[in-house]
């Protein structure tokens, strides 16, 4: 049912297709200055990196458990049941939370605008919900962006890990990394050498879990640390006013 | 000097600096966005607003929840004295940053979403709400100032007797967002140096936000009587200073036994980068304070106590800077340093503070002698009468 997208690094051939049609499908200028810009901003969502004549591409993993909806105040992103995490502008209030903890530095901000958006790859989710492939696999000539069903590109993935084992690094980038993503990446040479965060530090859980833990405690500690002050504050009440009558009768006494 | 009878000195003509340099950025800010304005980058998505104006906004803040909570929760009279001037102080330091909070986000028109569009998984949503509610808590406990400024005695009797709740109110919402405040970096450990990356984050927040409330009682109320001229019992702050003794103490061997049990205690001695910001944030929370606060003379010197108090003050707002930009640069890679004009906007909302401090202290009671709330009736002298029986 989940859709994804896998990219396979050897088969680039860093023509950057992918990167004018996601230009176009999301209506951003896209020239040669544009094509020329290695690193991914708020005017280009995905970007084809080169190093001695290897290619990665990089733009948003779609993560299962996304940790920009996970933190977003507001609830500005989603993870919708097809695969895309989505984004509503209207939502947004503008905390850039989302950035900040995204694992794969994956939100933008328009730093320049008034009423400025975070943008990402939001992975057509129009096109996907009308059983079209994301533009930037239908613009890939050579098959190296490939989208479809998450289930069958991961077999795909792992007979071509098994069917040339020397070719490539044994890792699908995604399949397991903070608790899955939805966007797979192949390639022959480190994905640390990319830019990528290393794999040891990203770990398979799932980033929510982090916050999880100590929010799940607020529902328990709430009522148990509001009891507790009630009850320092009845017994101190108490004490006052058991020394105050105290006070009083000893007074009482005295003038006897 | 003087110019037309208004007397011209030194800090009035360094407010008048700030706030016009303030105003200049603000019109940048609110013309031309956040990138014309500061250094954030989309590696650097949080600068000086989040790290100064928000993380350490509140925890200077703190003193509020403790003063009320030891006054009226534990009964410790003997801080009496000082409840009004705490609880100024909070509330202030509170509504700054929720004036700091409208510079900083995108869309700050906004800002009211976060009431309808609920997320309960995200830690900022329950540090929004939290300090929603505690900014009006903090209202209704400073009510009662204006209240007795203007002679209304009825409505000080209701807030009164909703006092108890208040505060237990206040410090239960206090708990958890100075906490949470911490809880919003454990979402991404792999960004952050090893050195502040911890799974206590919120514990460490919130034993910091109570050293910081009581270092920034002392500093306030030393501060407060020099320059309004009063006269402030030695034996409260001997007693604040030996509180704060005792709350570094542990969080200076709760931060041992983190580094230690995380096998990294011998790395912070090798120099490096970080390490240089860590022996910073270390000598100034940790070893001068704790120091100087072992010797019962500094404990009861105002003077030396005041120095040990801005030494803890200025250590914990190092640590906080520290946890969300130093720890971060080595993974984005370079460096951030704050624009100018980000930092003018960041020193006019603290010269906004002193400024409506010193206008409040002047305006309300908030020095006059403590009428014994609890059992005498509220006084039926007015103020202005009051003043003069006082002299």
């Amino acid at each position: 049912m989940s859709k994804a997208i896998l990219y396979d690094a050897t088969m680039c051939i860093g023509c950057k297709q992918c990167e004018g049609a996601c230009a176009q499908q999301n209506k951003l200028p896209y020239d040669d200055k544009v094509a020329g810009e290695t690193i991914q901003s708020e005017h280009k969502y995905t970007v084809v990196l080169t190093q001695n004549d290897k290619f990665m591409r990089r733009l948003c993993q779609h993560c299962n458990e996304p940790a920009c909806a996970s933190v977003c105040p507001v609830g500005a992103f989603h993870k919708t049941k097809e695969g895309p995490v989505v984004y509503d502008v209207w939502k947004c209030i503008g905390c850039r939370y989302c950035m900040m903890a995204c694992a794969f530095s994956q939100p933008k901000y328009e730093w320049g605008k008034l009423n400025p958006r975070v943008t990402k790859c939001i992975m057509c989710p129009d096109r996907v919900q009308a059983g079209k492939p994301t533009a930037c696999a239908e613009a890939c000539p050579t098959g190296a962006t490939k989208f479809g069903e998450r289930d069958d590109l991961i077999a795909e993935a792992k007979d071509r890990l098994k069917q040339n084992p020397g070719t490539y690094v044994d890792k699908i980038y995604g399949l397991n990394e903070v608790g899955g993503t939805s966007v797979f990446l192949l390639s022959s040479v480190p994905f640390e050498q990319y830019g990528l965060p290393k794999l040891e530090k990203l770990g398979d859980t799932p980033l929510p879990h982090y916050t999880g833990r100590v929010m799940e405690m607020m529902p328990d500690f709430i009522p148990l640390w509001a009891l507790i002050l009630g009850g320092v504050y009845w017994v101190s009440n108490r004490r006052a006013e058991v020394a105050e009558v105290e006070a009083e009768e000893r007074a009482l006494r005295g003038e006897k | 000097m003087t110019i037309k009878g208004v007397k011209i000195t030194f800090w009035r003509v360094v407010f008048i600096v700030i706030m016009v340099l303030g105003i200049y950025s603000t019109y940048v800010r609110y013309l031309q966005g956040l990138g014309a304005v500061s250094n954030m980058t989309d590696q650097f998505p949080w600068g000086l607003w989040i790290g100064f104006d928000c993380l350490c906004g509140i925890m200077l803040a703190a003193g509020g929840f403790m003063v009320t909570g030891a006054v009226y929760i534990f009964h410790v009279e003997r801080l009496h004295c000082i409840v009004r001037s705490t609880v100024l102080t909070a509330f202030l330091g509170y509504v700054l940053f929720i004036v700091g909070l409208l510079y900083d986000l995108g869309r700050p028109w906004f800002i009211w979403h976060q009431m309808i569009y609920m997320n309960f998984h995200s830690v900022m949503f329950e540090v929004g709400m939290c300090v929603m509610t505690y900014t009006t808590v903090l209202f209704f406990e400073f009510l009662p100032n204006v209240l007795e400024r203007f002679n209304l005695h009825a409505p000080i009797r209701w807030v009164k007797k909703a006092y108890p709740v208040l505060i237990i109110l206040g410090i239960l919402l206090s708990t958890l967002h100075q906490s949470s405040l911490g809880s919003l970096f454990l979402i991404f450990p792999e960004k952050m140096h090893p050195f502040w990356s911890t799974p206590a984050l919120p514990f460490f927040f919130f034993l910091s936000a109570m050293a910081c409330g009581l270092a920034m009682t002392i500093f306030e109320s030393t501060l407060s009587s020099r320059a309004f001229g009063l006269g402030l019992e030695r034996s409260v702050l001997t007693e604040l200073g030996g509180a704060l003794y005792i709350v570094l103490l542990v969080i200076a061997l709760l931060r041992f036994q983190d580094l230690w049990h995380r096998n990294i205690f011998m790395t912070i001695f090798q120099p490096s980068y970080e390490a240089y910001f860590l022996w910073a944030e270390l000598i100034l929370c940790f070893v001068i304070p704790i120091i100087m606060l072992s010797f019962k003379a500094v404990r009861k010197s105002p003077t030396m106590l005041y120095i040990a108090s801005l030494s803890t003050i200025l250590g914990f707002v190092t640590n906080r800077l520290n946890v969300a930009m130093t720890s971060m640069e080595t993974w984005v890679g370079h460096h951030y340093m704050p624009k100018w004009t980000e930092v003018s906007i960041t020193l006019m909302i603290c010269a906004m503070g002193f400024f409506c401090f010193s206008i409040a202290v002047n305006f309300l009671p908030i020095f006059e002698n403590e009428h014994d709330e609890k059992h005498a009736p509220a006084p039926l002298i007015p103020i202005s009468e009051q003043a003069t029986l006082l002299h």
